[in-house]
């Protein structure tokens, strides 16, 4: 019965997206005010039945409705609550729910927040995210219902995988979902600004606070992704191009892109056409992301269980909104010219390489991820595109934006003067390569590859270029405006990231060992040295405790736990790894198989600075947040924003 | 003017891409995962293994030329081996060519058990206990069957279950054209 | 035991079983590198999303072993990828072989890169030559 509610709560859900899609659209239109003021209501109902089903989905897995087919696939009746609940989103149709329930929730916010834009555009915006959403609940409803019932009722469910039974869990999807539905709304803006016909500094005032906190999110969903990966699978990997992380990281840098481009658009009116195209590339990237993970076409870990037709629902949405908002563009652009110019060097052009350089980075990842499938799909053969290639590739565009980061951030507009910056900036540099050198030599035992060298100095430089602005206004007694102080946080964040990516690419040590009780082995100064292995029992496993000693230089510095357990219900053997934390360095320990008389297999591994990737990214969510507050981002209408008169095209100079 | 409309037309493309893969793939004509053998049109690896049945005997690929034969890779670990098994049966009885097996990382003790107790449909079982003829055949997961020419040529590899059907639409059209060329 | 809380952090994390070796590393860093460089070069076959380094499986251990003796016994890079082409075909290659058909796959970061650089440069050249002080649209 309850199950059959939730249902019924997606359609009424449905409805009234449909509704606030043409009361918003086609109310904007035709100017009728009393259609435009319906949207509100329809969005906060919209959202009010989402939950409810959101809510019913929660319920059913939490009170063990084994009847319900979800519940019964994905939940077990020793599941702990905490993964009861992440098991809402841990298979594919409950992940749609969560993505509907974060549109409806951004469409919320967006009309909450947003009081001070004129009410036409409002509308709009509201409108297109009405439409996103009658296609994903249609979506879920036609073809990937968490309600359908299991008949007979199952006596248990199967469990969820276990690798998912973790707290990591219970943020990842969620943040990253963040992130993804939230391109949706700077795609809104931008649709919403094609229809009108107005695009100028003030849209990108209101789109660019929206866009930075859909940002944020996939900043932290992915970091989250990838710090998981690193402690659940043992094996040290932080990143593989594996094709989910892939349509996870493509939107991130589109984002990004969108980003810097909206700063142009915002301080000069220039750049309108770039500006549209990345927000539609953006939620594109997004869509196209969604589509890859549950079609069917892409082998990766992360594939949810995949079917075809699925596939072509999820590519006749990408059909409609993608091609259908390019189209619009290609209608709109060539009214969008705007005057303005700025000299060779200035921080325009240094936005716009940096664009251009994030547009290429994500283009060569597509054409990593499309290429074996095209040739698969016409029979050309079939080829695999993994890390090798690209952690090969992907420095291409990534070494110059690097270069580049520390000087552009101090180019003034129009004209860059970094004459007065010159001085400073050269010396920080110089700095920087030195401080590099002194890493490697003293930290790392030896001069480095030159691109180590040339990689940490570049994030030593950005770091303290970043640090320039705010420490000058802070030595004048001034306070910095807080977009420019996000902005410096933000970049501080790359800074700090790259450290952490240089550091465990360049110097990680790995090692598998065989050990009997007492004898040790030695990676990069540290003595590992094994114990022996007991029996132990926990609530819900079997396991083998190994206890290894850690030293360096004579002195003991840790005693991790490494256990090998046997999961009662699951049976598969897990290993559950010891990592010792430190400022500099990870140390792992990861049980193998047991050789015989006390003997096993172990792998341990040396992972310098890999925190810092995480924290990089934290970082750089912050230094988002931050920018997002500044007092120019709250809307109030002013005089020369006028409320109505929509479908008047804004004279664009 | 139409510049405008690249955008737009290079994202039909790759919905117009994707679609076709999709279709193709609803159809089982594309699937993922299949690797399709190098080896077809190339001779067959040539190997020496102890024989499952009498461990003191050697099981000598070169043995085998002359005629065609089918070469299928098994395990008792493998459920889908299961299935096959009396598929197996019937063409070893009817289907003209000798099957030859390759128990492949199993245990000694239950693979004859398991042949003595479903049937042992092969001419010859080969144990490959470490795993190198399996790489030599490019073997990536059981049940795996391939067709070998009289010649000693790969002619087809089918991967996964056999059933008649697939026998007789995939293998045994090869031998009707004169034992394989 | 005290020295175990006393520690900075700490984690506990549960993995599935590991690909661990147990033979022992080889004795010169080269060739232990040219290993640890294959095993990750090599795609798992049978469970194909991972590497062989990372693959618990079977088949993944074998193709290790094969790896190993082979470095061993002195082969070349090209023999050893000729091995698993030839029994695999190129799909067990993470990283593309330069073949006419892939050429894109090499090109394309180049290609890429030039691209968009070479539409940023434009831009600017012709901004450059723009009169720099208009701007209606700048906010008080």
């Amino acid at each position: 019965m309850i199950p059959e509610l939730g249902t019924l709560a997606l359609v009424l859900a449905l409805l009234l997206a449909a509704a606030q899609a043409f009361f918003g659209l086609v109310g904007a239109q035709r100017n009728r005010q009393s259609w435009m003021a319906a949207v509100t209501p329809a969005v906060a109902g919209v959202w009010v039945f989402v939950t409810a089903a959101f809510a019913i989905l929660a319920y059913s897995i939490v009170v063990h409705d084994f009847s319900v087919q979800y519940v019964a696939a994905n939940s077990n009746s020793e599941l702990p609550l905490l993964y009861r609940i992440a098991a809402v989103w841990g298979a594919h149709e409950g992940s749609l729910l969560l993505w509907i329930e974060l549109l409806a929730t951004w469409a919320l916010l967006v009309a909450a927040l947003s009081g001070g834009l004129p009410i036409a555009f409002r509308a709009r915006v509201l409108g297109v995210l009405g439409l996103v959403g009658v296609g994903f609940t249609l979506f879920t409803l036609l073809t990937s219902s968490p309600f359908a019932r299991l008949i007979p009722a199952a006596a248990d469910g199967a469990d969820l995988n276990p690798l998912l039974q973790d707290p990591a869990l219970a943020a990842h999807p969620p943040m990253l979902y963040m992130g993804y539905v939230g391109t949706s709304v700077a795609f809104a803006f931008a649709v919403a600004a094609m229809l009108s016909g107005q695009l100028d500094a003030a849209w990108a005032r209101w789109t660019r606070p929206w866009t930075v906190a859909a940002w944020m999110c996939l900043t932290v969903g992915i970091a989250l992704g990838s710090w998981w990966a690193y402690y659940v699978l043992g094996w040290g990997g932080w990143w593989f191009w594996d094709p989910v992380e892939n349509a996870s990281f493509m939107p991130w840098l589109a984002t990004t892109a969108l980003i810097h481009s909206l700063a142009v658009t915002e301080k000069r009116g220039l750049f309108k056409s770039w500006t549209l195209l990345l927000a539609v590339f953006a939620f594109s990237l997004s869509l196209l992301g969604t589509f890859l993970v549950r079609s069917g076409v892409l082998v990766s870990v992360h594939a949810f269980a995949s079917d075809p037709s699925r596939g072509l629902f999820i590519l006749g949405l990408l059909l409609f909104f993608i091609v259908g908002s390019l189209t619009l563009y290609a209608v709109r652009a060539p009214s969008l010219k705007s005057d303005g110019g700025f000299e060779l060097v200035s921080r325009e052009s240094f936005l716009l390489l940096n664009n251009a350089l994030l547009v290429a980075a994500a283009g060569l990842i597509l054409v990593g991820e499309l290429w074996p499938l095209l040739m698969d799909a016409f029979d050309l053969g079939k080829i695999s595109v993994g890390p090798p290639y690209y952690n090969m590739v992907f420095m291409v565009p990534m070494v110059p934006l690097v270069l580049l980061l520390g000087v552009g951030m101090h180019a003034g507009w129009r004209r860059a003067l970094l004459k007065s910056r010159q001085r400073l900036l050269l010396t920080l540099a110089a700095a920087a390569i030195v401080a590099a050198l002194l890493i490697a030599l003293v930290g790392y035992g030896g001069p480095g590859a030159p691109l180590t060298i040339v990689c940490f100095a570049a994030g030593l430089f950005v770091m303290a270029s970043a640090l320039i602005e705010p420490i000058e206004q802070w030595r004048r007694g001034l306070k910095l405006p807080r977009a420019a102080l996000g902005m410096a946080i933000a970049h501080f964040g790359v800074g700090v990231w790259l450290m952490g990516v240089t550091g465990v690419v360049s110097y990680k040590v790995e090692k598998d060992v065989s050990l009997a009780p007492g004898e040790s082995t030695e990676i990069s100064g540290y003595t590992f040295r094994y114990e022996g292995t007991r029996p132990v029992a926990g609530p819900n496993f079997e396991a083998l405790e190994a206890r290894v000693v850690i030293s360096r230089g004579g002195k003991v510095i840790a005693e991790l736990p490494t256990q090998k357990r046997t999961y009662r219900v699951q049976k598969n053997p897990m290993t559950h790894a010891g990592i010792d934390v430190a400022w500099n360095r990870d140390l792992f320990v990861a049980l193998g198989d047991d050789l015989g008389q006390g003997k096993w297999s172990m792998r341990v591994q040396y992972k310098p600075l890999v925190r810092y990737i995480w924290l990089g990214a934290v970082v750089m969510a912050i230094g988002g947040l931050v920018a997002i507050l500044d007092r120019r981002y709250r809307v109030r209408r002013t005089a020369d924003e006028p409320a109505a008169a929509p479908g008047t095209a804004r004279k664009t100079a | 003017m139409w510049r405008y409309f690249a955008p737009a037309a290079g994202f039909l493309a790759l919905v117009a891409l994707f679609a076709f893969a999709l279709m193709r793939i609803g159809s089982g004509k594309l699937d993922i995962r299949e690797i399709k053998s190098p080896l077809i049109g190339r001779p067959a690896p040539a190997f020496v293994l102890p024989s499952l049945t009498d461990p003191s005997r050697q099981v000598d690929s070169r043995a085998f030329a002359g005629k065609p034969y089918l070469f299928n890779v098994w395990g008792t670990w493998c459920a889908e081996c299961r299935a096959e098994h009396s598929a197996l049966l019937a063409i070893a009885r009817s289907g003209g060519v000798p099957v030859i097996g390759l128990d492949w990382k199993d245990e000694h003790e239950e693979a004859v058990a398991y042949l003595a107790t479903l049937g042992n449909p092969y001419a010859e079982v080969a144990a490959d206990n470490v795993g190198r003829t399996a790489i030599d055949w490019g073997v990536y997961g059981a049940p795996e069957t391939f067709l070998v020419s009289a010649e000693g040529i790969v002619l087809e590899k089918h991967i996964g279950a056999l059933s008649m059907a697939v026998w007789q639409q995939k293998f045994a059209p090869h031998l009707k054209s004169g034992g394989g060329s | 035991m005290s020295r175990w809380l006393t520690l900075l952090a700490l984690a506990l994390v549960t993995t599935a079983a590991l690909a661990i070796d147990t033979e022992a590393a080889f004795p010169d860093a080269a060739r232990q590198a040219r290993y640890d460089r294959w095993i990750h070069e090599l795609r798992c076959v049978q469970c194909q999303n991972a590497a062989i380094a990372d693959s618990p499986v079977g088949l993944a251990s074998d193709l290790r072993r094969q790896v190993r003796e082979m470095i061993a016994a002195g082969q070349t890079d090209d023999q050893i990828k000729a091995f698993m082409t030839e029994r695999y075909g190129d799909f067990v290659l993470y990283d593309p072989p330069l073949t006419a058909r892939t050429y894109v796959l090499w090109a394309a970061p180049v290609v890429l890169v030039l691209l968009t650089v070479g539409l940023a440069a434009r831009v600017i050249v012709r901004r450059s030559r723009a009169p720099i002080d208009s701007d209606p649209e700048e906010p008080a």
